[in-house]
């Protein structure tokens, strides 16, 4: 957590309530938000009570999350209140607590558990954020998941399991939208329900396109002549075909064309924007200066600045 | 070739869906209807018409999310509710800037 081993108490909160803001998944724009935060939300968990800061303090380098065959040594459990049924109670039922943790403080911990009382309780829902790419939105896509749920081993242990998921991607979705599948978050409790499995939109950054909502942008790089003359354009589209596009003549650079209902489908479906975007060559021939400077003769009385001189002169 | 019939799990958009009951939202979020009652009366969820009865009420498709992530950043972070929907309206704003924003840094 980052404290000093003989941090003071009130230090080692401030400590955690910032920690917890920082890496809270909803809120955190870090990597690995989720795991961080349930790490610092164990770290606390313990050092927050003086006697079990203690004894963690005591076992040292033995506390190693996931280690296989670690067995807390008797007596560990005694004296130690925890929430009761093992799980943190709160608005939700949920347990922000890793497997691990409970395995050492939970309910189930330990052989002293003779009055245990059958607990029935719908499981967790699971949230996770699905990376798809641009064009899977235009078309629908299948995605394959690594998913780690908590399930209860022969022991009765809390233990992490992966398993593999296909899940449809829609066709039309977009940026931050969620898709509910039943039923496929944590398993429940008891015979309970399983919790439901909440996927969150994200898109890859796309190479080429831009998108806003529904609105997909592209900028178009053209000539100088393209731009002055006018003329067709062939560009693609994440729908992966080619559109001739017409380019009015003297259009200058900044504009925005739309291509209506080009965007990600939908019941409204997003507009496609082309920017235009005049670019030069690195250099320019002779020739080529001449026939400019031929241009600036014939053309020199536009003077796209004069709103900026005029303001000047007021 | 073994032709492996791979089973394609489909699940609902939630913003495109019309409309979510309140009894399927208090059981989606854990809560009981005085509970939800709460989380109208704070506006981080609107019934879609108020000239109906409690049991009756409706709600947009994103409510689910919002009062999940109201509850979550209420527990995990130790803020009021009132706090907690503030934050949500503020998440949100957040998600169009950079929205935006990454539009916008166009190379």
């Amino acid at each position: 957590m980052g404290v000093a081993k003989d941090a003071p108490q009130d230090e080692i909160k401030r400590s955690y309530r910032k920690l917890a803001r920082k890496f809270h998944p909803d809120v955190s724009k870090e990597k690995n938000a989720e795991s961080r935060f349930k790490e610092v939300g164990e770290a606390y968990e313990v050092l927050k009570d003086p006697k079990k800061r203690k004894a963690y303090d005591q076992l040292g380098n033995n506390w190693k999350a996931g280690q296989e065959g670690f067995q807390p040594p008797p007596g560990w459990n005694a004296g130690f209140e925890f929430h009761t049924g093992g799980f943190t109670n709160n608005a939700t039922g949920t347990s922000q607590f890793s497997d691990f943790f409970e395995s050492l403080f939970g309910r189930r911990a330990g052989a002293a558990d003779v009055h245990r009382t059958v607990f029935k309780a719908r499981g967790e829902n699971s949230h996770a954020k699905v990376f798809i790419d641009l064009e899977d939105a235009y078309h629908g896509a299948a995605r394959s998941l690594k998913l780690h749920t908590t399930v209860l081993n022969k022991e009765g242990h809390p233990q992490l399991k992966e398993r593999i998921l296909n899940v449809k991607i829609p066709k039309g979705v977009k940026e931050g939208q969620n898709i509910r599948l039943q039923g496929q978050g944590n398993p429940g409790f008891g015979g309970g329900k399983a919790g439901d499995l909440y996927l969150e939109i994200c898109f890859n950054p796309h190479a080429l396109y831009k998108v806003v909502g529904r609105d997909v942008s592209l900028e178009l790089p053209i000539t100088p002549w393209e731009a002055a003359l006018g003329g067709k354009v062939q560009i693609s589209t994440p729908l992966a075909d080619m559109i001739d596009l017409k380019i009015p003549p003297c259009i200058s650079s900044g504009k925005r064309m739309r291509l209506k209902g080009r965007g990600i489908p939908g019941k409204t479906p997003g507009d496609f924007y082309i920017q235009l975007k005049i670019v030069f060559p690195d250099s320019l021939s002779e020739k080529e200066k001449s026939l400019y400077k031929a241009l600036q003769q014939e053309a020199g009385n536009f003077n796209p600045r004069i709103k900026l001189e005029d303001n000047h002169e007021k | 070739m073994k032709n492996e019939i791979i089973k394609l799990f489909s699940g609902v958009v939630l913003e495109e869906q019309q409309a979510i009951s309140l009894a399927e939202l208090c059981q989606c979020c854990n809560l009981a209807t005085e509970q939800l009652i709460v989380m109208v009366d704070h506006g981080i969820i609107e019934p879609l018409e108020t000239n109906v009865t409690i049991s009756h009420w409706t709600f947009s498709g994103d409510s689910l999310v919002r009062v999940q992530t109201a509850l979550r950043l209420q527990r995990d972070l130790d803020i009021n509710l009132a706090g907690a929907v503030l934050a949500v309206e503020l998440l949100d704003e957040i998600k169009e800037l950079r929205q935006r924003v990454a539009f916008l840094k166009r190379e």
